[in-house]
């Protein structure tokens, strides 16, 4: 049986008899898949390059930073509590297994200078393994070494934004002198380039120097020993639940926390932060999705519209057709067949718009868009499954008309 | 020995018209013969349009028997009725019925559309039909490039490319100047010397006087059968 080959010619033949109609049809596809296309790209390049981000940061590790005071009842929020040491994280190296490295930091925004160029950026007070937890080598040069932070050595590594501001692009900095807050450093390496990170802060805008060098010289500090944040990467044959519980349980003793009592101290994993950070941009993409498939919803609207007129002028069609011969079910499935060519199409005219949309908004805007295949088959999909859903009714009552009346109806 | 293709036994046929039922058709039994030119007449609203509707598996009787060629068709579901019109009826309309903007042999070809004929042999048959009723070469004209006599050869091309039982004719001439009717009226003689059953409804007296045999109806009822011509067999 070709009743299918001869039932899409004669919907294309309808079809090609209207061709301005046919195309405003399905205008309203075209318009819905190409929105559907480019937002989801769009909400996907979001996704990619906030993954990517996180990635930069180094995966695997855990963040832990001085917890918040209550008092009378008002929380003051993160790093006013109970301060963090060098002491808690050589205890943690000790006691906690499944660690791969420890780190800790101190950080302020200071102004550096060299000859005479001068750039405000934020000085990271770092011990010699600081690298290591945070993947993160030197292309140039060295990073801070033990000696150096036993002594208190000036010396600087810097990262590419502040090389870039202070030397000017693709200037090896090694070896050159540098003011931070007045006190003359020198530069001993160049970070290689990291990227933002996934709050949108620019993590090559940084110069590292020793942490003791931080405490005494430049920074100054209440009590020795204080650290910002601990980092500890872990093994990754570690259980990162087993391990955040270990750290937890050897700060609660070191702090004398008692049973019920609060932490005093606060514990963030990449996982997390990639985790919260991924929720978001589905919960973004989703909204568009919703947005541009109501276009796509209207589009099949038109559709049904369009055919429902159809079926109207071409009643004594139908009563010819079914006078020779034509069955219900040929008169369906010639009108679902128009529908769906007419869905079918615009889907797929719809789909390199919405590549072409998708492409223009990076170029533009410089966001990132990803067009995936998946979606691309999906809206396809979706635009002839509009088709059929919306041709459905007016196929049905054209194939429901009875033959005389139809013969009889008025051209 | 009786060669019956069309056999009706006591139709009738009700039309509900809000609160009143329309008598159409008040019991008509009739039998045609293969090979006969039967032309049915009567004034406006004597039932004869409903009597072709049916006979043409167009609509089914309120009661009554209806067999066409030896099976009874009256109470079919409209898609066995639909093969019924598409196997063994061909139907020629007043207003030619054709399909608007689609090409003379297309529309000879739409009845092959709804059957089992492959589709090469489509073609083939398509374009000998339209021979057959004179218009070989315009296989690729549009309706509106036609002439009404041709668009009514094209349409009787239609009705005949399925090789059907009974061609039935409803008011062939109707649109028709009186020399084209001429000239259709002799296509239809000469269909029916060559053996096809013509079953014809008409108010012109040409038609009626070209048929071997008159139906007279008047309120839904066959008021007088005449038969012009000795016929071979017997009803």
């Amino acid at each position: 049986m070709n009743l299918w080959l001869v039932t899409l010619r004669l919907a294309v033949r309808s079809l090609r008899r209207n061709p301005l109609r046919s195309s405003l049809t399905s205008l309203g596809v075209i318009v819905g898949v190409a929105a559907v296309i480019s937002m989801v790209s769009l909400g996907q390049g979001a996704r990619a390059a906030l993954q990517e981000q996180i990635a930069s940061v180094g995966t695997n590790m855990v963040m832990i930073f001085p917890g918040a005071t209550t008092t009378s009842g008002a929380r003051a929020g993160w790093g006013t509590g109970a301060r963090l040491t060098i002491s808690d994280a050589r205890a943690l190296a000790q006691q906690v297994e499944g660690l791969r490295g420890v780190s800790w930091h101190r950080r302020e925004v200071a102004q550096v200078q060299a000859g005479g160029a001068n750039w405000t950026t934020t000085i990271w007070g770092v011990p010699p393994g600081y690298a290591t937890v945070r993947e993160w080598p030197v292309v140039a040069g060295e990073f801070v070494s033990q000696s150096q932070n036993d002594t208190a050595a000036k010396v600087a590594v810097l990262g590419q934004t502040v090389a870039t501001m202070l030397f000017g692009e693709g200037v090896d900095p090694v070896g050159a002198e540098i003011r931070i807050k007045d006190v003359p450093f020198k530069v001993i390496g160049l970070m290689t380039p990291k990227g933002q990170s996934a709050y949108g802060q620019d993590q090559d805008d940084a110069v590292f120097i020793p942490f003791t060098t931080a405490e005494r010289k430049v920074l100054g500090t209440a009590t020795l020993g204080t650290v910002d944040m601990i980092q500890v990467s872990l093994d990754p044959t570690a259980d990162e639940e087993g391990v955040i519980e270990q750290i937890t349980d050897v700060l609660r003793e070191r702090r004398r926390i008692q049973p019920g009592e609060e932490d005093d101290f606060g514990i963030r994993t990449i996982a997390e932060m990639a985790q919260a950070a991924d929720t978001m941009a589905r919960v973004m993409s989703n909204l568009l999705l919703a947005i541009a498939s109501i276009s796509l919803l209207v589009g099949g609207i038109g559709i049904m519209n369009i055919l429902l007129v159809s079926v109207t002028e071409r009643t004594r069609e139908i009563g010819i057709r079914m006078a020779v011969g034509a069955k219900g079910r040929h008169i369906l499935a010639q009108f679902l067949f128009e529908a769906v060519t007419l869905s079918g199409l615009g889907g797929i005219v719809g789909i390199v718009l919405g590549v072409v949309v998708s492409d223009v908004i990076s170029r533009v805007s410089g966001w990132p868009t990803l067009v995936s295949p998946l979606a691309i088959v999906v809206a396809f999909l979706f635009s002839a499954f509009v088709g059929v859903f919306f041709g459905f009714y007016p196929a049905h009552k054209a194939s429901r008309l009875d033959p005389i009346a139809a013969l009889r109806h008025a051209a | 020995m009786s060669t019956a293709v069309i056999r009706t036994r006591a139709l009738t046929r009700v039309y509900q018209a809000g609160d009143v039922a329309v008598h159409a058709l008040r019991g008509i039994d009739l039998a045609i013969d293969a090979g006969e030119y039967v032309a049915i007449m009567g004034p406006s609203g004597c039932g004869k349009s409903t009597l072709m509707n049916l006979l043409g598996c167009l609509d089914s009787p309120t009661s009554g028997s209806y067999e066409l060629l030896g099976r009874d068709v009256s109470r079919l579901s409209p898609d066995e009725l639909a093969t019924v019109r598409n196997r063994t009826l061909g139907f020629v309309f007043q207003d030619f019925n054709l399909l608007p903007r689609t090409t003379a042999l297309e529309n000879v070809e739409l009845p092959l559309l709804y059957s089992d004929v492959p589709p090469r042999e489509q073609h083939v048959r398509a374009r000998a039909a339209l021979a057959r009723v004179g218009l070989a070469g315009r296989e690729a004209s549009t309706p509106n490039q036609l002439s009404g006599g041709q668009q009514q050869r094209v349409a009787i091309a239609r009705a005949l490319v399925t090789e059907p039982a009974v061609l039935l004719a409803d008011e062939p001439t109707g649109n028709l100047d009186s020399q084209t009717s001429v000239e259709i009226l002799a296509l239809l003689r000469e269909l029916h010397a060559r053996g096809l059953t013509i079953v014809t409804v008409t108010h012109d007296n040409e038609v009626g006087a070209q048929a071997e045999r008159l139906l007279l109806m008047r309120d839904g009822q066959v008021v007088e059968d005449r038969r012009k011509r000795a016929q071979t067999g017997a009803a």
